[in-house]
């Protein structure tokens, strides 16, 4: 076994790293440091700046406009653009759209969509979520009946990620209601812009808008928009999760947020000295980077096996479980070392305004940022859903 | 051993909690929470003249109680309806303040001052915490400096909750010493509008205003000082001592409605064909969110039975205490919105606001830790 870089692999590093001091915007790098929002406008540009790199679309195959990059360079590139505070790569259209069209769309599917992802003119949400079929996706009930070369699509979907930037949704429709709950589900692309739709904001408990509810009211959707077979949608959006899953990781998003903390800590003072030497905090930021260092590497290693060829399997649940419980600790432990500034409302640092409060840099938005990201243990597949999968496949066979 | 309320206090507690139930809807607290003052002035007026904030104070001010028990009553009705009126910040930080330590007698204008707050006249601030101080309560670098009958006040205030809306600020300063040193400190009453004073207010996460203070030299007449010069530390100390009881306690009430709206949740969302509470792993987590709970409840009867105690044994138990809400705070608050999935993320649904009243509860006068570390130290003193 072999821990270390390969020399090429710290060359490519080194090539991520000079490409991002060059030309990763200083305002987007600033708003991302200091946990707050980029809007539309932010997002579209970074998305701009990789696509003019010929860097946006790592998971791809170099056919459709992909970089050829392998698991291990995916990793790097990942990693170093949460060290550099780079923006988040919105990912519905490029990661998780993107691979089903690639494996089950038309060949025209494929030559419309693909190119418009790449270049940014369709910015994609998700779909798949309604009041009623949360944890249990496949009980979903919005409509969509044939109408000559249309589908009529009725009903609601919920927690639409950036609905309210997208110009494009991709849905679980029920086709087939009938037959057995996940055989009468189909995958339908569906634009925006089409009359029927209406995008309603959901603000989340830190006050954020970043999910809503997308109602469809009578939506003629053209036939052609349909991925697939009819009726086969489950297996379709299956194949889509386990995408969604590994990138939850978010081991480079780990890395970033530790480091952070740190920050934070060596400039909030205790009884006079750096909060960083304070045995308990150093403690409990050392069980979290002692997580992370092991993580990390199982992390690696299921990559290096995808790369093999492996499928992942269950090892993206727990990836997905691992992951996102050490983020959510290194959430925790920014807001304490925050101490009393924790406490205000950084509504105003968030929207991009400071002059509010002159709170430790690195304060302004860390309980906020806690409370947001008690998400990453319920979407994506809860973190139950989870462990009843790996439960389910370890012990399967034998009860 | 007798763990029941007394008459009086059970009648409090049902008033209280009858009243805020009926009247601390959901909208009503949307409504204070963007009132400009951060709070509703309407229901403080509505509070005071239920006797809520006479209940907080002890006879000899004025006031029908003051006792720790008395102060965990109301708080925990306050926390269970997540009230974000400074009831804490106003009426026991300031008011305990003010009645003082019992030797100190209470000055005329001070007395005046805690009679007008009982009444729901007066709104306080107390200006303590600082950027270096984290949560030591006596490390203050605020200079108050004498110049003949004067007295300049220089230094900076962090986070000073219901600063913006108080008519009166009480400034904790140094009149000699070093910070963390317990001799020095004096307290100072300063008016908001004090030339030399700068405030930069916003919005807390749970409800609520709080600003942060630069004092420029600012000029007061000696006799703004309250109580004795340079001893303040017992009357710090015995306050935020009232004050913590006041919050654990508050903290226990707003974990009462989250398992309860988690319980409620629970039997009614449906998936996979049932109610999601039918799924075992969601029942052995309800089931330690209660055994939880139930600590919580002997944590705060520890703190609030120990609050007249001497220092030492009193702040043993309140550390205590404070480092057992902490954890199972932060615990049940986790897993309340964890059971709920995505519909506890919302800003409109109950929860999201209860929990953050309780994780944030832990962020003013010492975090779990800390309270761990102070709760080692008075083992070993
Ligand atoms: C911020 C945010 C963004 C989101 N973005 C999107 C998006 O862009 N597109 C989209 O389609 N969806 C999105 N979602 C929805 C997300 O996928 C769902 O919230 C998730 O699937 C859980 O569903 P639910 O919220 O209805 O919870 P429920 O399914 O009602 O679950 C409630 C609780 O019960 C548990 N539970 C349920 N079933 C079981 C079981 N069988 N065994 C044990 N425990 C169980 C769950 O784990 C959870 O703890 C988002 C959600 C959030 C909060
Ligand atoms: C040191 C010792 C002293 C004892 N003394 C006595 C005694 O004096 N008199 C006497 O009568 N008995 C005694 N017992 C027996 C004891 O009561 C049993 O061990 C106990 O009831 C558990 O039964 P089991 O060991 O068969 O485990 P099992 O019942 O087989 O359980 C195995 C595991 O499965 C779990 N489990 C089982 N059912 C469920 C469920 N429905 N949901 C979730 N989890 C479940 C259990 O909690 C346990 O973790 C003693 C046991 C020990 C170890």
């Amino acid at each position: 076994m072999d821990l270390n870089y390969s020399t090429e692999e710290l060359a490519f590093r080194a090539e991520v790293r000079a490409f991002l001091e060059a030309k990763l915007p200083q305002d987007l790098l600033d708003a991302v440091r200091l946990g707050r929002g980029i809007g539309k406008e932010g997002h579209d540009r970074w998305h701009q700046i990789l696509n003019d790199q010929g860097w946006l679309a790592p998971t791809w195959p170099q056919q459709y406009g992909g970089c050829g990059w392998n698991a291990v360079q995916r990793h790097i590139f990942e990693e170093e653009c949460c060290r550099a505070h780079a923006p988040r790569i919105v990912p519905f259209g490029l990661t998780m759209l993107a691979p089903v069209l690639q494996k089950f769309g038309s060949d025209a599917q494929r030559a419309y969509f693909l190119p418009k992802i790449l270049s940014g003119e369709h910015w994609w949400c998700q779909g798949y979520s309604e009041p009623g079929a949360g944890s249990d996706l496949a009980s979903l009930s919005t409509r969509a009946v044939r109408d000559g070369d249309h589908y009529i699509v009725n009903g609601q979907k919920t927690w639409t990620t950036l609905g309210q930037f997208a110009n494009w949704i991709f849905c679980l429709v029920r086709t087939d209601p009938q037959a057995k709950q996940q055989e009468g589900i189909s995958f339908l692309l569906i634009d925006m812009a089409t009359p029927g739709i209406e995008v309603r904001p959901i603000i989340l408990l830190d006050g954020t808008h970043e999910v809503n509810e997308v109602w469809f009211n009578d939506v003629r959707v053209p036939a052609e928009n349909l991925v697939g077979e009819e009726n086969k949608g489950w297996t379709y959006a299956k194949y889509l999760l386990t995408h969604e899953r590994t990138n939850i990781a978010g081991v480079g998003f780990s890395q970033a947020g530790l480091e952070a903390v740190k920050r934070l800590a060596r400039h909030q003072l205790h009884r006079g000295r750096p909060l960083i030497e304070n045995p308990h905090f150093a403690a409990r930021l050392a069980r979290a980077e002692i997580d992370l260092m092991a993580m990390s590497t199982t992390n690696l290693r299921i990559i290096s096996a995808a790369a093999q060829g492996q499928a992942p399997g269950v090892e993206s649940s727990m990836l997905k479980v691992k992951g996102t419980e050490i983020r959510q600790e290194i959430n925790d432990l920014a807001r304490r070392a925050a101490g009393v500034y924790a406490l205000p409302f950084a509504s105003e640092a968030v929207a991009g305004d400071n002059n509010a409060l002159s709170s430790p840099e690195g304060s302004e938005a860390v309980a906020a940022q806690y409370f947001n990201n008690r998400k990453l243990s319920i979407f994506g597949g809860s973190n139950e859903i989870q462990k009843n999968i790996i439960a389910k496949v370890s012990l399967g066979g034998r009860t | 051993m007798n763990f029941q309320l007394t008459e009086e206090r059970q009648m409090l507690q049902d008033s209280l909690r009858r009243f805020l139930r009926d009247r601390y809807s959901v909208a009503a607290r949307n409504q204070a929470l963007t009132d400009p003052s951060g709070y509703s002035p309407e229901i403080w007026g509505q509070l005071a003249d239920l006797g809520v904030i006479g209940a907080l104070l002890p006879e000899a001010a004025g006031g029908y109680g003051g006792a720790g028990f008395d102060i965990a009553t109301v708080f925990e009705e306050l926390g269970r309806a997540g009230v974000v009126e400074p009831v804490l910040d106003s009426a026991v930080l300031c008011g305990v303040l003010l009645c003082g330590s019992g030797t100190d007698p209470i000055s005329p204008r001070d007395q005046k001052m805690i009679d007008r707050l009982i009444a729901g006249d007066l709104q306080l601030a107390f200006a303590h915490g600082e950027p270096a101080s984290r949560y030591e309560r006596t490390w203050i670098e605020t200079k108050a400096v004498d110049e003949g009958d004067d007295i300049l006040l220089t230094g900076r205030k962090s986070v000073v909750v219901n600063a913006e809306a108080a008519d009166l600020l009480i400034v904790a300063a140094r009149e000699a010493g070093s910070p963390g040193d317990r001799g020095g400190l004096s307290l100072f009453c300063v008016r908001p509008d004090a030339p030399g004073l700068r405030m930069r207010g916003s919005a807390l996460l749970a409800g609520g205003r709080a600003a942060e203070m630069e004092l420029d030299c600012v000029r007061l007449s000696k006799s703004a000082r309250i109580g004795a010069a340079g001893n303040a530390a017992d009357r710090i100390e015995g306050t935020i001592a009232a004050a913590e009881v006041a919050l654990a306690a508050e903290t226990l009430g707003a974990m009462e409605t989250a398992v309860r709206l988690t319980m409620d949740y629970l039997t009614t969302r449906q998936q996979f064909g049932r109610p999601i509470g039918t799924f075992q792993a969601l029942q052995h987590r309800v089931a330690e969110m209660l055994i939880e709970l139930e600590q919580a409840r002997s944590a705060v009867i520890n703190a609030a039975g120990h609050l007249e105690d001497l220092p030492l044994v009193r702040d043993r138990h309140i550390a205590a205490a404070r480092n057992l809400i902490g954890r199972t705070g932060r615990h049940i608050a986790e897993e309340a919105i964890q059971l709920h999935g995505g519909i506890a993320m919302t800003a409109e649904y109950e929860l999201a606001h209860i929990a953050k009243r309780i994780v944030l509860a832990e962020h003013r006068f010492g975090d779990a830790d800390t309270q761990l570390e102070r709760f080692i130290d008075l083992t070993a003193a």
